[in-house]
C-alpha cells in the first residue's frame, strides 16, 4: 500500500511530469491557451499513459533490454492510434476540438520516460497506477497553466467546456473579467513560457517551505 | 551464441509488431464506418449553414462536382436542387489571412447572390483576428444577400482600401483576405456559371474531395 501512496504522490506533485521533470513541454505550451483544451489534452494523454504503462508492465519479462526502446515506441504509438480512432468514431465532438493534437502525444516524451523509468521494471498494477497518476499529474499541470493563461488572456475560465464534454458542463464556463480586457500575449506562445516558468517557481517555493531538497529536473528518474 | 541472441531479439520485436498490427487493423475495421459517417455529417452540417434547407430536396453531398478554381486548385462544388432544378451552389473559397490561409464555405443562389459564408478553418490570432467566426461576432453574416453588382465590384473591399466593408480594430489583413476570397468566389461563379450548374456533368465521389 505504501508503494501506491508514493506512486500517487510522485505523479501528482513530487515528481510531476511538467513542474518537476519539465517533460512534455510541447503539448504543455501548444494546448494551454484555454483551460478546456488543456484539460482535454491532459485526459487523452493520461489514457494513453495508463494503457501503455500497463501493457509494458505486463510484458516486462518478455521485453529484452536490447529491443526495449523500439517496443516502447511501438506501444505508445499504437495506443495513440487507438485513442485517435476511437475518439474520431465515438466521441466526434471532442475529436473535432482535440483531433489535431492527439498525434502530438507520440512526440510527448513523458509517456516514453515513464515506460523506461518505471513500467519496464515493475509489475502490471503498479505500472498502471504510475501511468495513470503521472498522466493525471500532467493533466493538473496543463489545466493550471491553461487556467492562468485563459483568465489573464481572455478573462474567461473553461470557455466552451460544453462543446468538449457535453451540455452538462455548461456550468463550468465562467467569465471573470469583462470582455476585451484580457492581455492578448498570455494566450500567444510567450504567455505559455511565462506562466510555466512562474508555476515551476511557485512549486519550488512551496517545496522549499516544506523543507524538502529541491529535485532538479527528474534527478531520481532515469529521464 | 551471438547469432542466436540476435535472432531472438528480432523475434521478440517482430512478435510485438505483429500483435499490435493485428490490434490496429481490427480497431480500424470496427471504426471505419462510424468515422466515415461522422465526416459526412460534418460536411452536411457546414453545408447546412450556407444553403438553407428550404431551397433543396436533394442530398448536397451526392450531387457534387469537381472543378478547378482561379488558382488551379481543385474544389468540390455542392449543388442544391429542388424538383430537379438547381437552386443553389456551395463551394470552398480561400483567403490569405495574417497567419496563413483561411478556408471558407460560400453558398450562393443561381443569381450569384450570397446565401451564406462560414469560416471552415483558419490560423488567425485568437481574440484579435478571429472575429469572423460566427460564434464570436455576426460580422460574416453581413455578406448575406450581396452579389457582384451589389455593391459594385470596385466596392468589394474593406473600408480602409476604399471599399464598403467594415474591418475590426487592430486587424485589417484578416477581413481584407475574406472580402477578397468572397469576391473571387463570386467571380468564379460568374465566369463558370453554366459549367457549375450542369447537373449532367460527372459527379464527384461522395467520400473524395474536401476535408
Amino acid at each position: 500500500m505504501a508503494q501506491y501512496k508514493t506512486i500517487v504522490k510522485d505523479g501528482l506533485w513530487e515528481n510531476n511530469g511538467v513542474f518537476a521533470m519539465l517533460l512534455g513541454l510541447c503539448p504543455a505550451m501548444a494546448m494551454t491557451g484555454t483551460a478546456t483544451n488543456a484539460l482535454g489534452m491532459g485526459l487523452a494523454t493520461a489514457a494513453v499513459m495508463a494503457a501503455s504503462s500497463m501493457l509494458v508492465g505486463m510484458f516486462r519479462n518478455q521485453i529484452t533490454q536490447e529491443v526495449r526502446i523500439p517496443v516502447f515506441i511501438l506501444v505508445v504509438a499504437s495506443m495513440v492510434t487507438l485513442v485517435d480512432l476511437f475518439m474520431n468514431a465515438w466521441m466526434h465532438e471532442l475529436y473535432k476540438v482535440l483531433g489535431m493534437f492527439i498525434p502530438l502525444i507520440v512526440s510527448n516524451c513523458l509517456p516514453l520516460a515513464r515506460l523506461e523509468a518505471f513500467a519496464g521494471k515493475n509489475s502490471t498494477l503498479p505500472s498502471l497506477m504510475d501511468g495513470l497518476f503521472m498522466g493525471l499529474g500532467f493533466t493538473i499541470a496543463l489545466t493550471m497553466i491553461g487556467a492562468v493563461r485563459e483568465i489573464v488572456g481572455t478573462g474567461t475560465l473553461f470557455a466552451d467546456a460544453s462543446l468538449l464534454f457535453g451540455p452538462a458542463f455548461k456550468v463550468m464556463e465562467t467569465r471573470l473579467l469583462p470582455e476585451d480586457t484580457g492581455i492578448l500575449m498570455m494566450i500567444l506562445p510567450p504567455g505559455g513560457f511565462l506562466v510555466l516558468g512562474l508555476l515551476v517557481v511557485g512549486k519550488r517555493i512551496l517545496d522549499v517551505r516544506a523543507g524538502k531538497a529541491i529535485q532538479m529536473g527528474g534527478a531520481h528518474s532515469a529521464a | 551464441m551471438k547469432k542466436q541472441r540476435t535472432f531472438s531479439h528480432g523475434l521478440i520485436l517482430g512478435a510485438f509488431c505483429l500483435g499490435f498490427g493485428i490490434v490496429l487493423a481490427y480497431s480500424d475495421h470496427i471504426t471505419v464506418d462510424d468515422i466515415k459517417a461522422a465526416a459526412l455529417q460534418d460536411r452536411l452540417n457546414s453545408l447546412g449553414q450556407v444553403i438553407p434547407a428550404s431551397i433543396h430536396d436533394n442530398n448536397l453531398v451526392d450531387d457534387a462536382m469537381v472543378m478547378n478554381n482561379q488558382g488551379d486548385q481543385e474544389i468540390t462544388v455542392y449543388r442544391a436542387t429542388k424538383d430537379g432544378k438547381v437552386t443553389g451552389l456551395a463551394y470552398e473559397i480561400f483567403g490569405v489571412g495574417y497567419a496563413g490561409k483561411i478556408k471558407l464555405m460560400l453558398g450562393i443562389d443561381t443569381e450569384g447572390k450570397v446565401l451564406g459564408v462560414r469560416v471552415l478553418a483558419h490560423k488567425e490570432t485568437p481574440g484579435l483576428g478571429d472575429k469572423m467566426e460566427v460564434k464570436k461576432t455576426d460580422w460574416i453574416l453581413k455578406f448575406d444577400g450581396l452579389s457582384l453588382g451589389n455593391p459594385p465590384v470596385e466596392k468589394w473591399k474593406v473600408k480602409k482600401d476604399g471599399g464598403q466593408f467594415d474591418y475590426w480594430a487592430g486587424a485589417t489583413i484578416t477581413p481584407r483576405g475574406i472580402v477578397n476570397a468572397i469576391r473571387n468566389g463570386l467571380e468564379l461563379f460568374a465566369a463558370n456559371k453554366e459549367k457549375m450548374m450542369d447537373m449532367n456533368a460527372p459527379k464527384a465521389e461522395p467520400n473524395k474531395g474536401g476535408h
